[in-house]
């Protein structure tokens, strides 16, 4: 097998795709979450500001998810068909709750009838807290476990059995993280009265994520077999959780000296150590069967062929450096406070 | 009904749906391009104002093709596990190029287009939009390589069996650059900008029709007219191109298109007609032996027909990809008179004086949209029974883990949601539209 650095190119590719998911996550994160406390704001304009604050923004972050299931599709074909075949009704679900979302930035303030702008409020709060909670679920049964045969296919149940305890747990722990992503990113984003209501909110947020992070932690310990394995095996890895607890125990302390910036690349920084440990554990496994270990999905038994993989490989160092470029541009354009202007949402 | 059935039913609905918008994005993009360039070039105001009223449709295009993408990326897994394994290899390539080339082009300078105007420059805003133009481009080429792959493979080969049997690249370039790509890739831009530049017409005669913005609307007219003449006339060259193509790559593809069942006779070229398939009769009126003429520049040489090929390897729905093929290629011929004849009385000076024609334009913003559709549910429809020609069948490729159930209660929602959507773009495009580009009652140079 061909190898660049040491590491084979499937490993290379899981590291490309876990490097796009966790731009997703980290980015997509603080919008999702900034729309999640949608309904917590009050007046009209608050409402305008918050949707606003990222109004220039979620469509590039939303390019992650975009190139991410692209790299996920191209690197690891059967992984992307198995997973979403097998969870049909949830990736349904969060499309459809993408459009809506779209939906609610772009018209919510095209109109002034309060009956209008209400219900956008609604569908706006309601899509991002879901979508937010989904892909938690999906990550919850990717962690436990697909009914996955010979020849990777389905045998589990098709309408409901994605909401299982456990990754109804995991839905909740990437909602509160996405939540509390979302309130320092509107703290760095807003002024006066909605920046301090925001400042007790974010409060509400971090217990949230305290709670039911910990919840899931030891209920994936106890309950989830074989997750400690690879930790068994290579034991330096146990500094990620203490990584990201340490990462999360900061943000407070920054967001009190109004460090938002700070506040917000630590936040950030935490949900990047959960995914990586969440990458660790899983590996080389992609998708586990609860079946037989032997069927599951992995990163050898899914890919696609070395020269696919090397051309894609090509294509990424070529190209991550432009969108790094692109982004750094946007960002900087806009960086700093609100300002409501005749361009606005 | 059954499971394949519902995907294909499902996908077409999806992906219509989707067409309808990424052609209005490129093509009005390439007009915002020569607008602000104009903009920039001399100084007009009249541009800018242009430019800002057309940005603001294309951002609600844009959004909405955005939004009804995303599905599409994902709907190959959810309902082709399959095809999607099969493919992989090879469609993969191109989409994760597609996402790192053109959609992080166009979405992260969407931003600076839409919400920038008051924070750079005006040669940076100008590099957005072209920025944001050759994204949507790029957005077009990639996905038409990765469809024209399953017209016509090539630059592969094909390991493993049954269920686990897949396509892997041997030559990258060869894949890219397989037979059809080329031509499709230049007949879809075309396709997207005559959309586009008839859209803008459209906007623009019927100011004109109501005596507002009469001066900026004369400008903005202009440039979509030469636009739109330049294309339609090409269109017609590589729509012809293609056929070619499809004569010698998919011989069933060609009889269908032309309702062609003699297993090889000359045949004939209709301008419309209704085909019959149980008695594999086309009732119509044509130019006998025209498209031997077309593809072999002689009115006797023999064309392959559908009777050449077994039942099971010929597309089921001969007369619906006939109907569609020729919708397209009506189309095609009435944009051509059009805009040619309105050139021409451009020439003698009289071309904002008849009222009439102004009528004709409003409205014939809705023929590149049908002529589009068109032309994909004829190409598609006519690659049937195939989903990778020649290789995987579509009745092979579908979902097998997925239910009827779960494929009606996903179409549900999506007509649902689409309904909404189609709705509110309507909506919203009427607004912006009887709003104007700027408020008249005030001084013209104050732009809302
Ligand atoms: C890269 C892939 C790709 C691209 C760019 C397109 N399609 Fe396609 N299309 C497929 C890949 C595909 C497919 C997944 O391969 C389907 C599903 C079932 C089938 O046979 O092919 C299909 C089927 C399919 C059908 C159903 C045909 C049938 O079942 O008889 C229609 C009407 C269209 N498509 C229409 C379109 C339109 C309007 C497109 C323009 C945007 C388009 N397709 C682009
Ligand atoms: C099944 C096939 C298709 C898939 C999977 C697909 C996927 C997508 C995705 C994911 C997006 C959102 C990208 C973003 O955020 O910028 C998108 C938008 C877009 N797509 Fe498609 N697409 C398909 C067919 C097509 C075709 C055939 C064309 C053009 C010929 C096209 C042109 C575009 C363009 C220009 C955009 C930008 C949004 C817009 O201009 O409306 N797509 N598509
Ligand atoms: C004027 C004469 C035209 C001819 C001879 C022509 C020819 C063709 C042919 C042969 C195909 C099938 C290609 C294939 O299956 O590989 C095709 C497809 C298509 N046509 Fe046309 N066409 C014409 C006009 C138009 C017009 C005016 C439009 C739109 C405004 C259009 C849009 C399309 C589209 C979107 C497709 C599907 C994509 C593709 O397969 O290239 N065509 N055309």
């Amino acid at each position: 097998m061909e190898t660049f650095l040491g590491l084979d190119y499937p490993t290379l590719w899981y590291l490309v795709v876990g490097l796009l998911f966790s731009g997703y996550a980290i980015l997509e994160g603080f919008d999702y979450g900034a729309g999640a406390w949608h309904l917590f704001f009050k007046k009209d304009l608050s409402r305008r500001i918050a949707i606003n604050a990222i109004g220039p923004i979620w469509d590039a972050n939303q390019v992650w998810l975009i190139i991410g299931g692209g790299a996920l599709f191209a690197g690891f074909p059967i992984m992307y068909a198995t997973m979403l075949s097998a969870m049909y009704i949830p990736f349904m679900l969060f499309l459809m709750l993408l459009v809506l979302r779209s939906s609610a930035i772009k018209f919510r303030s095209a109109e002034e009838m309060p009956w209008w702008r209400k219900t956008w409020d609604i569908i706006y709060f309601v899509s991002n807290t879901a979508i937010a909670f989904l892909l938690g679920v999906v990550l919850g049964n990717v962690l436990q476990g697909f009914e996955i045969d010979s020849n990777f296919s389905y045998k589990g149940g098709i309408f409901f059995s994605f909401l299982s305890p456990y990754a109804i747990m995991v839905g909740f722990t990437t909602l509160s993280i996405f939540m509390t992503q979302g309130a320092i990113f509107l703290l760095l984003k807003t002024e006066g009265r909605l920046h301090s209501r925001l400042t007790f909110l974010l409060k509400k947020g971090m217990i949230f994520f305290i709670i039911s992070f910990s919840v899931t932690s030891l209920y994936t310990l106890i309950f989830i077999p074989g997750v400690t394995d690879n930790f068994k095996e290579t034991p330096m890895f146990f500094i990620l959780p203490v990584l990201a607890f340490l990462a999360v125990a900061n943000v407070p302390r920054l967001v009190s000296k109004k460090k938002y910036s700070y506040a917000l690349i630590f936040s950030s920084l935490t949900m990047a150590f959960l995914l990586m440990l969440v990458a660790f554990q899983l590996y080389p496994t992609l998708l586990p069967s609860t079946i037989d270990p032997k069927y599951s999905v992995t990163i050898y038994n899914a890919a696609s062929s070395q020269k696919s993989l090397g051309i894609m490989l090509t294509i990424v160092v070529i190209g991550t450096p432009l969108l790094a470029g692109y982004f750094i541009f946007l960002y900087k354009t806009f960086y700093g406070k609100v300002k409501l202007d005749d361009t606005s949402y | 009904m059954d499971v394949e059935i519902l995907a294909r039913i499902q996908f077409a609905f999806t992906i219509a749906f989707h067409y309808i918008y990424p052609p209005l994005s490129i093509g009005i993009g390439l007009i915002m391009v020569i607008m602000e360039g104009l903009y920039l070039k001399t100084g007009n105001k009249d541009y800018e104002i242009l430019t800002r009223f057309w940005l603001k449709i294309f951002a609600i295009t844009f959004g909405i093709g955005v939004a009804t993408g995303i599905i599409m990326e994902f709907e190959f897994g959810t309902n082709w596990a399959v095809y999607s394994k099969y493919v992989g290899d090879i469609f993969g390539s191109a989409l994760a190029a597609e996402g790192l080339f053109a959609f992080g082009l166009e979405s992260t300078f969407l931003g600076i287009l839409v919400f920038g105007w008051n924070r750079v420059s005006p040669k940076v805003h100008f590099i957005s939009t072209i920025g944001v133009f050759f994204g949507s481009m790029f957005s077009a080429v990639w996905i038409v390589v990765a469809n024209s792959w399953q017209q016509t493979p090539a630059g592969y080969h094909i390991v493993g069996e049954g269920l686990s049997a897949r396509a892997e690249v041997t030559d990258f370039w060869a894949m890219v650059l397989n037979p059809s790509s080329v031509d499709r890739i230049i007949h879809t831009w075309q396709g997207a900008f005559l959309a586009g530049a008839f859209m803008v017409l459209s906007v623009h005669a019927y100011y004109l029709r109501k005596g507002r913005y009469t001066e900026i609307s004369k400008k903005a007219f202009k440039i979509a007219l030469v636009v739109a003449t330049m294309v339609s006339f090409t269109q017609l060259l590589s729509g012809h191109s293609s056929a070619d193509g499809v004569a010698v790559n998919q011989p069933a593809k060609l009889a269908a298109m032309e309702g062609h069942y003699e297993k090889s006779s000359p045949a004939d070229l209709y301008l419309l007609g209704w085909v019959d398939n149980g008695n594999q009769k086309v009732t119509g009126l044509g130019i006998p032996g025209g498209l031997s003429f077309l593809v072999h520049q002689d009115f006797k040489a023999p064309i392959t027909g559908l009777n050449a090929f077994p039942e099971e390897d010929r597309p089921g729905q001969v007369n619906a990809v006939f109907q569609f093929y020729h919708i397209m290629i009506s189309i095609g011929m009435f944009l051509i008179a059009l805009t040619f004849y309105a050139c021409f009385l451009w020439w003698r000076g009289t071309l904002f004086n008849k009222k009439w024609l102004m009528w004709l334009f409003s409205f014939s913003v809705i023929l590149p949209q049908i002529a589009n559709q068109a032309g994909w549910f004829a190409a598609e429809m006519g690659r049937q029974p195939w989903i990778v020609y020649g290789h995987l069948r579509t009745s092979e490729g579908f979902s097998q883990e997925v239910s009827a159930n779960q494929i009606i209660f996903s179409l549900v929602l999506f007509m649902v949601v689409y309904s909404l959507l189609l709705v509110l773009f309507l909506y919203s495009l009427n607004k912006k539209i009887k709003h104007g580009p700027y408020d008249e009652a005030k001084n013209a140079l104050e732009i809302i």
